[in-house]
Parts: C-alpha cells; structure tokens; sequence
C-alpha cells in the first residue's frame, strides 16, 4: 500500500498522554510547526469524558500528498503515559518506532523486533531543572516536543517563531522557558540518538491557501457573518465550543468600542427544551438566531422542531454529532443523528439538513443554513460530528464574498405591510408553497396569531379537516422544493465508465476520496457522490438511476443515510450496500479500503 | 364557538385614547372558554390596560404556553403578533423574541400546570435573568382542558369536584418568585380589575420580569365547595396588602396629591407606581418581609394579593448582557458583517 507508510512526509504520529496534564498545547506546536513547513497535515484527538487523570492520544497524520483523514496506521508512537505503554506499544506498524520516558526503564515491556525503541528521560531531565511540580509536567510536554524536532528534522526557526507568536510580548516570560524545555529533549537527542529517523519531514508548499482549524470554530464564525444576532445554547459535549466561538468572535466584531454596547445576545438556557424555545422565539421576532448541541439535545428539541415546522418559522441548529444513543461515547464521533433530525418531531414532519464535510465547509454551510431557513420559513439543521467539530483539521482557508446578501426570505416589511390591502400569514400567494411572514412590532396590519393547532391560510383558528389537509399538503410541496435553496452533492466521476458508485456524506468524505485513490491504484473505478443536504434533489435520484451498485459509506450502525435514500427516493433496496463504520473513531482510509475491498469481493463473486 | 367571528362593531359615541383608537382595537377574537371562566375577565382587563396606556397594539408581544389560559392571547389585542406556543416553553420563547426587539412589550400567559409543573424550569429562569416582560399566570389550580386533574398550585387536602383530596404540597407562585430573584411579583384576583389594571400597567412599566400571580376560578371544575380557587374562596380569603396605582410619565406631576400613607417609586421612564399600604408597615422593598407575609399569611388560610415585591434596580438581561439600545433587528447587516478584510486578518491567526 503506498499510503502513510513510513517514510519522508508520509507517516503518522501518535502521543499517548494522561488529560489534564497540558498536553495539547506540544501537540498543537508539534502540528502547526509541519503545516507552517508547508506539509499538508490533520490531527485527531482522542480524549476521555473526563477532566484529569484519564489516558488521551493525539494522532498527526502527516502528508506530502494531502489526505487528510486518519490514515488508520501508526509509524511513531510517542509514550508518555505508563499506564497504557501495552496498547501503544501494539498499535505501532512494523519497522515504526516507539518513543517513550527512559527515567524509569521498561525495556522487557517493549519486546518488539520490529520496531524501534527509542528511550528519552524526559522526567529526570525536567526534574533537575524544574522545582515546581506543575511546571515538571507541563515542561516535560515541550521537552518530547523538542526531541521529536530534532528526530522528524523540524525546522527550528518554524518552532521559534510559532512560540514567539503564541506568547508575544505579553507572556515574554514564557517564550523563554518554552525555548529552555525545547532545547532540553532537542539537545538530548542530537547528542544520544541518530537524526533524523527515515520517517520524517521535509519541507514542501502544499499548504498554500489552507488554513488549520476545527469545524466548531468556523462554524461559529459562519453565523457571525450570516449575521445571526441571537445565540441560546446548553453546554453538551462536542457542541460546546461552537457558541464559545461565536461568543468569542462577537466580542472582536460585535463590540461598540466607545459604548461597550454588543450587537448581539447570547443566552446560556435552562435546557435545550429552553435553547430551542429561545431559538425560535428570536426567529419569530425577526433575528437570525440560533443554537449549537448534540444527540441527547436534539432529542429534547425535537418538541419545538415539530411546532416550527408546522407554524413556519425558521431556526437554525447545530447537531455536532456524537456517539449514541443516550450518552454513548460522549467525547467519539458518529454520524447517527441523520433519522433523528430528518424527522424529528412527531406528526408528519420533515426537516432541511446539510452535511458539511470539513470546517471549510462548515462556515460556507453556516450561511446557507440561515439563508435556506429563512427562505424556506423551516428549521434547518447542519449536522457536523465530533471529528470535524473538535479536530484540527487543514481546511481551505474561508474568504469572505462581498456581494454576499442574506436571503431573508420573504417578508413584508413596513412599505410593503403599509401598501398592501390585507396580509395574511399563510396565504401561498406565489404558488411554491412558501407564504410571506411579518415580524411583530413593524406595522398594525402585520399582526397575525402564530399558533401550534390548526390554522388556516388567515393564521386562524380551525379544526376543520380540508383546511388541516391543505395546510399539510402546501407544506409538503414547500419541503418538496427545498433542494434548489440547498448545497447541491459534489460529484467525483471515476476516469473510466463504471455502473458501481459510492455515496458519502459529512467527515467521512476524506477516508473516501483517499479509499478510491487506492481503489484506483488497483484498477477498480468508482462514481463517487457526497450529498450535502436534504432533502434530496433529483441530481441524487439520477445517481441512484445511474448505477448498478452503490457502496453507501457511514459512520453509525444502522445505515440511516442509506435507510433516509430507500425511504424518500426510488430504488431497489438491494442495489444500496451499507459500508458503516461506528467505533467511534474519526473514520480511516485503512479501514473503508479493507470494508471495501471484502465488499467488492464479495459483489464479483456473486 | 371556535368558527363565530366577533364583529368589530365600534359606537360613535365609545370612547378613544391619545391614538385615536377604541376599546374595540384592543379587543380580539370571540373566547371559547366557559362561561364565567375568570380567565376572561383577565384577558378584558389586559385589554384595558393597553387602551388607557395606549400601546399601539402591534407594539406588543403576546405568547403564551398551552393550556385554557394560553389559548386567551387570541381574545384580546388583535392587531399584536401572538403565539400560542409549546406547552410550558412560553418564557423561553419570549426571552428569544426579547433578545431580538427589545423594543416590544412582551406579554405572557400562562397557567398554574404549564408554569409550575411542564414549564417550571422555564418559568424560574426567565425571572433569574430578570427578562423584561409582564408575566400573568392565570391560576386555577386545575387542569381544565383535560377535565380537571389537579395542578400543582392546588392546595394540600382541597377536594376535587368529584371528591377526590390532593394530597401534595402547594407550589405558591409568590414564593418561588422570591427564591428565583423575581423582581415584580404581585397577585391579584380575576374579578377585582380594579386591583388587576394598575398592576398590569405598573408590570408594563417595570424595568424586569413582572409576575402577576391572578388567581381564576374555574367555574366548571373547581369552584365548588372545598376548592380553595374558587370564587367564593377567593373572595373571602383575599387579603391586600399593599394596594398599586399607576400614572403615567405624562401625568406624573399631579403626584404630589397622591394621599397620605402612599409611597411612589419612579420607574426609568419617568412614571410612577404608587403604592398604598393596607397593612401599616409594609416595605414591598424588603424581600425577606415579603417571604414571611406570604407564608404568614398562607397559614392563616389567607390568599395575601397586591403588589408583594418589587426591585427596580436589578439589571434586566439586556443590561447584564449590554445590549444595544435599539433592537437587535434594526441592527443594520453591514454593522453586523465584519467583512474580508477582517476574516483575511483573523485568518492569519490560524495558517
């Protein structure tokens, strides 16, 4: 296989740690030092549901040809936690090596032939310099740091610089004793060990135009330039961060130097009962609000879900997606919100959902949510997962289109409310299902009753049976039109005429783009499709028209994707095979390739 | 009932306010509930409030929960937007619609099962972050539209109409109100619009979350004997303890008639609540006396109504969070947009 196998800028990198002990800030250096050299770089974090104490990983994989997804194989494995020293030592891929603290020698516990052991003593060597406890265990962090630049021949003006920039002026201080720890792993392994390791880095320009960062990041600043004015959320792992950031950018942007006046209202709710409410209240009173959660919270807010759709008011939420049901994996990933949120809500609902693939996409799915919500008068939900949600990814650098307008739908504003004989709030006056809305408070003819029973074209009261049917029917054909107002699904078509497809959607599309590279390599060609909203469009029903066979790729157990194709869309049951990763775990190239492959196999052989 | 529309009939000879308009603007639609339900009789008063204030009608807000009392924003103030929202949510939907137009007079019913069971979560953390709202809970202590089940308002060992005791404790709205740092927290009773109108204005007025606990007899299944919501109860045991009148900012300078033993607290418009003390002594400016005079007089098998508490200078959400003066939704696209030269900048940040 020629894909992360060891060698120059193509391999990955994992760090065994215990949470809490300030790990992430070595491997963030460690990270962003390859991706400033120019080599094209991912990292995943895997982290307990925990504060302190719990063993975490950090996975870099590092790659001259630019796939970003976890490659699945470990060629350096950076120990730094005893407890789980067995499993770290075991996931490393023959002739990789193995780095570990040698101020307390295991050399039996590492009886590998194949690999190479390399033993630093990290924690005797911070020990000598530093008195305080903390500062021992934090500084030890950059000390493995230090060495693996000298092992993986970082540039160290790249290191110094980034320190530089991390602390500035400010934290001087800082600046200093990082360099000082850096310099102690660095120093040790120039004098003990043989650098670089044939695995190792290069400098290259594959990182023009990408910028790293994580999808809760972009998305929260997605909203910022959507100009969503009201955020209410509940704090729900892996969502959290996501209002943090539009809380964070807001304050940078949103801030009225002089006054210290804010254009803008975050509200920290009881509950996502509460959030969804506060949500849809903001909507209703003409902002663009909106809120960020996971699984469990999806559950609570379907109740309002179901009354927004049915009373027309758009809303716009998050679902940074975990594992489940209940409280599952709280800190894995999982795509297994997809039937939840589709038809959230009891009744006959139905819900617009998009499908960003990386944080790039993240923040241009941000505009597009308000804009399809507001257009459509209907909750929009963006579901992303823990992976693209927390990971750092390198992503396309977003750059902002100054002809953007938000589509506000259609409204009557005051001129149009004063020069109109009548208004009334569910009238189809043009015919696509869409009615027009007013918000309260612009005009005395704008008034009208938003209720959750029956109601009929005038916002009325009614429990008669042909105006609820009407009412059901107008909505349906509204949902029915949504597509053309929706990201429509990229296509990748194989180089050689082919009746077998494969259909992707969200984090997954990384492992797929570098699976069907590999596919290719062996003369295997598929037409590959990443859907990117529901419902669907009839580009999709033309896919499913156009291919005998069709690898549906997810990551939960049940194929709901593929469950959500066969039930809204025509198409042979059997034609659809469920290719479904659930562990948790950010979805690996290794791992599709292997499901895939067995499956191809096992197609030709019948 | 639900399909009789109320002809919008005006008489020469109604009155109008400073707007121009009549009784009849600030009317709605037809009620269905019961006859001689008290909720109608709020739903009047609220109606009146608004016309001697002369809010225009579009300028208010109406939501609601669900529940008999939640259907009633649809029987007044007809020009208003309204929702009749999801039962209990009512106070987070109307801190949304507050966060948007902090411009809009907020107005929300609801009733002892959607705020004190379905929607107690909502109900206390709307006044913990003090949103500017009037809040009527209109409190009947039954379930109504499901055929009377008790609510959590009923009072331990009242007798349902079919002869059944609630055996649970009370939830007293005026309590909870207290330990939730509401800041406005008043009772009255449906058929006293004398007390209720002034109370309702001084809410409008108060710079907060303003609670109006109105107690509201269900005539069909809890104002019989042995109920403790019934008229006749409530007639008997109501006990006012510090009676409120409003004057406007307008009018504020014919104060100074005010009567003797009448205390007057200027809101920050200018206006004024005047609060005459029926019982000597009496600061609704002392929060632990309000406590001991609730329960004091709960104990006694008295309902204490009138202005109980109040507390002007708490911060309301838009002044915790420092919102904007004007409406977030007035707040032009391009201010809000930071644009591509600062998303350029930022981005640097993360290469």
């Amino acid at each position: 296989m020629a894909h992360a196998s060891g060698g120059v800028n193509d391999f990955a990198i994992k760090i065994g740690n215990v949470n809490g002990t300030g790990s992430a800030s070595a491997n963030s250096l460690l990270m962003r030092s390859i991706f400033r050299m120019g080599v094209p770089v991912t990292g995943k974090n895997f982290f307990p549901s925990n504060i302190q104490g719990l063993p975490t990983w950090y996975e870099i994989r590092v790659s001259g040809d630019g796939y970003l997804c976890a490659s699945g194989k470990v060629q350096i494995m950076v120990a730094m936690n005893a407890q789980t020293y067995a499993q770290d030592i075991a996931c490393v891929e023959p002739g990789g090596t193995f780095i570990y603290d040698s101020s307390w020698p295991r050399e039996k516990m590492f009886a590998r032939e194949d690999v190479n052991v390399i033993g630093i003593p990290l924690a005797r060597m911070c020990n000598e310099l530093y008195a305080d406890p903390r500062t021992r265990i934090l500084m030890k962090n950059i000390a493995y740091f230090g060495a693996l630049v000298a092992l993986l021949d970082i540039d160290m003006r790249v290191v110094e610089a980034l320190i530089q920039e991390q602390f500035g002026e400010r934290k001087k201080h800082l600046v200093a004793s990082n360099l000082e720890a850096i310099k102690i792993g660095f120093d040790y392994a120039k004098e003990h060990l043989s650098c670089p390791l044939a695995t190792r880095v290069a400098p290259a320009n594959g990182t023009d135009g990408y910028v790293m960062m994580d999808g809760n990041t972009t998305a929260g600043l997605g909203c910022v330039y959507a100009g969503a004015t009201v955020g209410a959320w509940y704090p729900i792992t892996p969502s959290t961060s996501l209002m943090d950031a539009f809380g964070a950018f807001c304050q940078r942007f949103r801030v009225d130097k002089e006054t210290g006046e804010k254009n803008f209202c975050i509200v920290q709710a009881e509950d996502e009962l509460g959030a969804a409410a506060i949500v849809l209240g903001g909507n209703w009173g003409g902002a663009r609000a909106f809120t960020a959660t996971s699984g469990p919270g999806v559950s609570l807010m379907s109740e309002i879900l179901g009354y927004a759709s049915f009373t027309e008011v758009p809303m716009v939420l998050f679902d940074v997606q975990r594992t489940g049901p209940s409280t599952g994996l709280p800190t894995r990933t999982q795509q297994s919100d997809v039937m939840a949120a589709a038809y959230a809500s009891h009744g006959d609902t139905r819900h617009v959902l998009l499908f960003p693939a990386d944080p790039g996409e993240c923040f241009e799915h941000a505009l597009a949510a308000f804009d399809a919500a507001e257009r459509l008068q209907t909750p929009v939900i963006v579901l992303t997962d823990l992976d693209i949600g927390m990971n750092d990814w390198m992503t396309k650098k977003p750059v902002w289109d100054t002809n953007y307008v938000p589509d506000r739908g259609k409204v009557m504003d005051r001129q149009a409310l004063e020069e109109a004989a009548e208004f009334h709030r569910y009238a189809d006056v043009d015919g696509d299902g869409i009615p027009y809305r007013s918000y309260p408070g612009v005009h005395a003819k704008g008034g009208f009753f938003t209720r959750g029973s029956g109601h009929n074209e005038k916002a009325q009261y009614t429990e008669d049976g042909g105006d609820y049917v009407r009412l059901m029917n107008r909505l349906r054909r509204k949902l029915d039109g949504a597509p053309k107002h929706l990201p429509a699904p990229v296509f990748k078509q194989a180089e050689q005429a082919t009746k077998i497809g494969l259909i992707a959607y969200g984090s997954s599309d990384q492992a797929v783009l570098e699976t069907l590279d590999r596919l290719h390599d062996e003369d295997r060609h598929l037409n590959y499709m990443r859907i990117r909203s529901f419902p669907f469009g009839r580009d999709v029903q033309k896919f499913l028209d156009s291919h005998d066979q069709i690898f549906v790729v997810e990551q939960n157990r049940d194929g709901q994707l593929r469950t959500l194709l066969l039930n809204e869309l025509d198409v042979d049951k059997r034609k659809l095979v469920p290719i479904l990763h659930f562990d948790g775990m950010p979805l690996s190239s290794s791992a599709v390739l292997a499901t895939l492959q067995t499956a191809l196999a096992q197609e030709i052989a019948a | 009932m639900s399909f009789i529309t109320k002809p919008h009939v005006v008489h020469m000879e109604m009155p109008a306010n400073q707007l121009g308009l009549t009784m009849r603007d600030y009317e709605g639609g037809m009620s269905t509930l019961c006859a001689g339900c008290g909720h109608d009789s709020i739903s009047s008063a609220i109606a009146q409030t608004f016309f001697e204030l002369a809010i225009p009608p579009h300028r208010a807000a109406k939501v609601s929960g669900i529940g008999c009392s939640s259907k009633t924003p649809a029987y007044f103030l007809r020009g208003s937007h309204g929702m009749n929202a999801v039962h209990g949510r009512m106070p987070a939907v109307a801190t949304g619609v507050s966060a948007a137009n902090r411009e809009l007079h907020v107005l929300g019913v609801s009733g002892d099962g959607d705020s004190l069971s379905i929607g107690l979560a909502h109900f206390v953390h709307a006044m913990r972050r003090n949103l500017n709202m009037v809040y009527i809970l209109e409190n009947n202590g039954v379930y109504g539209l499901t055929k009377g089940q008790f609510s959590a308002s009923a009072d331990l060992g009242a007798t349902a109409k079919g002869g059944a005791s609630n055996l649970q404790q009370a939830l007293d709205p005026m309590l909870v109100a207290l330990s939730s740092g509401g800041t406005f927290v008043a009772r009255s009773f449906s058929g006293d619009k004398n007390q209720l109108v002034p109370l309702i204005k001084a809410g409008l007025e108060h710079p907060g979350f303003a609670l109006i606990d109105v107690i509201s007899p269900c005539v069909t299944f809890n104002d019989h004997e042995g109920s403790t919501k019934s008229y006749a109860y409530a007639r008997d045991a109501s006990r006012e303890i510090v009676h409120t009148d409003f004057v406007p900012h307008a009018e504020a300078i014919e104060v100074e008639l005010a009567p003797h033993g009448t205390t007057a607290v200027t809101m920050h418009d200018g206006s004024q609540i005047l609060m005459r003390q029926t019982d000597s002594g009496y600061d609704p400016r002392d929060r632990a006396a309000a406590f001991s005079a609730v329960v004091e007089h709960q104990q006694r098998g008295e309902i204490l109504t009138g202005l109980i508490y109040l507390n002007t200078e708490a911060a309301d959400l838009h002044q915790t969070n420092q919102t904007t003066a004007k409406p977030l939704t007035e707040v032009d696209y391009t201010t809000l947009c930071p644009g591509a030269q600062a998303l350029e900048d930022l981005m640097a940040g993360y290469a």
